[in-house]
């Protein structure tokens, strides 16, 4: 028994050699993102090498793809038909989960970087990171497909192909642009090393996003002490109404 | 200069808001309406999420009413018993406006019922509202000015129990209705994010019979109460009154309304009316002209969490 256990575990040592012949070293440009009152976006760079102990194993071309995800959350796509003359939403599908927030940004083309068996394993490219499954519908790939164009249209998805630049033979970077209407939460940024669209090594990282000063303030107020919250609006919108009819009495007086 | 909207979650650009409240604060102060009406769907024209919009809405108009009853308040012209008699039902309709809300939110039909209302309740009130004041100027032409006065009739709603009397309305008269108009008014105000004066005024006159002089007044001072429970309300269970989003709107709307005011006294008041009907009708063609034309985008997307 234990003979054999020790066979398994060389063997995996010696199975697990050639993925350590490479491996990827990252930093970002940023600790951490804080959403300000006059957050407009922000751009985070991406930077890093390939380690080698050894000399480049064989002659399989080598990619970078980098992906940064924000937090996931159940989202509902619902779909417009005409019912009596008018727009309605009829039919809807509830996704499990999808991310806030996904780019993906590679070195090649990424059905070139990334082959379709390690794709499904790590679940790389935007439709592998949106998790529907059991919706019952039949036409769930069309719900699917439009998520992914409305969240690329305000910047949510990104698919930034060749936008991994290799400086030196072994040092690449990309900069990722994140819109401004990010949520709160830890975004996961990975970098995956591909020879011949096998990964050969992952790198991970987080980077916190969360709102800072008077804007945490606010939020917090508002979903903790929602009845606080709401005195204080109120509080503030009738001394606003008072102060400016008081202002304009003095200016007209 | 671009501002990041704690609640609703956006960056939007702060003098596009200030511009948006100035503007329909010059509207209110010129027509003497709290501008709800307007404020929703230019607040949804600029992105901000349908929910947030109605929500913020409700505490910016108790903003905009507040300086304006302290001037009713002053000048008497307030009839508060019978205004706490429509804050009854004012208080019961919002609350349950919230709950239809809320219930429809995660059925994804919110945008659908908010367009519907103000298509139906724009449209019905601008083109009464157009009918009538044409039929004023006219009058006015034809008759140099003077005005036939209406006969006070005897109506369904004197036969009704419960009676009370109000004096500074000089009215003795069964409390149902004016509860009944109260009910719907807090309905409409929860889901439209409206104060719902362009329902009351012709209400309190046509249907209570009140006088001209103390409607304006008792109508804000039950705007303010069911706005305000409104704002608690969807703060407490939607969490979706966004502070800054408010104060920006605020800070623009006092201003406009004291530069409406000015304007709307050099008005006649006929031209006013028939102005307010226009663009009340232009609102709702515009919402009404959404509703039926194909979108782009079929697909919407909505937050399980928060609905819509």
């Amino acid at each position: 028994m234990i003979a054999r256990v020790l066979a398994v575990l060389v063997a995996a040592l010696v199975l697990a050699q050639p993925l350590r012949a490479e491996q990827v070293v990252a930093g970002l440009s940023q600790e951490a993102i804080s959403i300000t009152t006059n957050f407009d976006g922000s751009e985070i760079l991406i930077y890093g090498a390939v380690r080698r102990d050894a000399p480049p194993p064989g002659i399989l071309p080598m990619e970078v793809i980098i992906t940064v995800q924000g937090p996931s959350r159940p989202i509902t796509v619902r779909r417009k038909d005409r019912r009596f003359g008018i727009w309605v939403n009829t039919e809807a599908s509830a996704i499990d989960l999808a991310p806030t927030f996904y780019a993906v940004s590679t070195s090649a083309p990424l059905t070139t970087a990334l082959t379709h068996t390690e794709d499904l394993r790590h679940r790389v490219s935007i439709p592998m990171a949106i998790r529907a499954v059991g919706t019952g519908l039949l036409d769930q790939g069309r719900f699917t497909e439009a998520l992914i164009r409305i969240q690329g249209r305000g910047g949510a998805y990104q698919l930034n192909q060749g936008d991994v630049r290799f400086r030196e033979e072994t040092l690449f970077d990309t900069s990722v642009r994140l819109p401004a209407n990010l949520t709160e939460g830890d975004y996961t940024v990975r970098i995956f090393l591909t020879r011949g669209g096998e990964v050969v090594d992952v790198y991970e990282q987080f980077i916190p996003v969360r709102k800072v000063g008077l804007e945490r303030l606010i939020y917090l107020l508002a979903h903790e002490r929602p009845l606080i919250y709401g005195i204080v609006s109120l509080t503030i919108a009738i001394l606003a109404g008072w102060m400016a009819s008081a202002v304009f009495r003095y200016i007209r007086s | 200069m671009q501002i990041y909207l704690p609640i609703a979650e956006v960056s939007v650009n702060a003098f596009l808001l200030l511009g948006l409240g100035g503007l329909v604060g010059v509207l209110s102060g010129m027509f003497g309406v709290g501008g709800g009406f307007l404020i929703t769907p230019l607040l949804f024209f600029v992105g901000i999420p349908p929910v947030v919009a109605v929500a913020t809405s409700t505490n910016q108009i108790v903003a905009s009413s507040f300086s304006a009853l302290l001037a009713h308040l002053k000048r008497k012209t307030v009839d508060i018993k019978m205004g706490c008699v429509l804050l009854v039902g004012g208080i019961v309709g919002a609350a349950a406006g919230v709950q239809v809300f809320a219930v429809l939110a995660r059925l994804g039909q919110v945008d659908l019922l908010v367009q519907l209302c103000y298509v139906v309740f724009l449209g019905t009130i601008g083109a009464l509202m157009l009918a009538e004041s044409l039929r004023a100027l006219r009058r006015t032409r034809a008759a140099g000015g003077v005005l036939p006065k209406a006969r006070k009739q005897r109506t369904w709603i004197d036969a009704l129990p419960f009676k009370m009397r109000f004096r500074t309305s000089g009215l003795y008269i069964s409390v149902i209705p004016p509860v009944a108009v109260g009910l719907f008014v807090g309905v409409l105000a929860a889901i439209m994010g409206v104060g719902g004066g362009f329902i009351m005024v012709p209400a309190m006159i046509y249907l209570l019979g009140m006088p001209t002089k103390v409607v304006v007044g008792t109508s804000l001072f039950q705007i303010i109460f069911v706005t305000g429970f409104a704002t608690l309300m969807h703060a407490t269970t939607t969490y979706s009154v966004d502070m800054v989003l408010a104060m920006l709107l605020l800070i623009g709307g006092v201003i406009g309304a004291q530069i409406g005011t000015q304007i709307g006294g050099r008005m006649k008041a006929e031209q006013l009316r028939i102005l307010l009907a226009l663009l009340v009708l232009s609102v709702c063609a515009k919402l009404a002209f959404d509703l039926l034309v194909m979108p782009a985008e079929l697909y919407s997307l909505s937050d399980r969490r928060i609905g819509p």
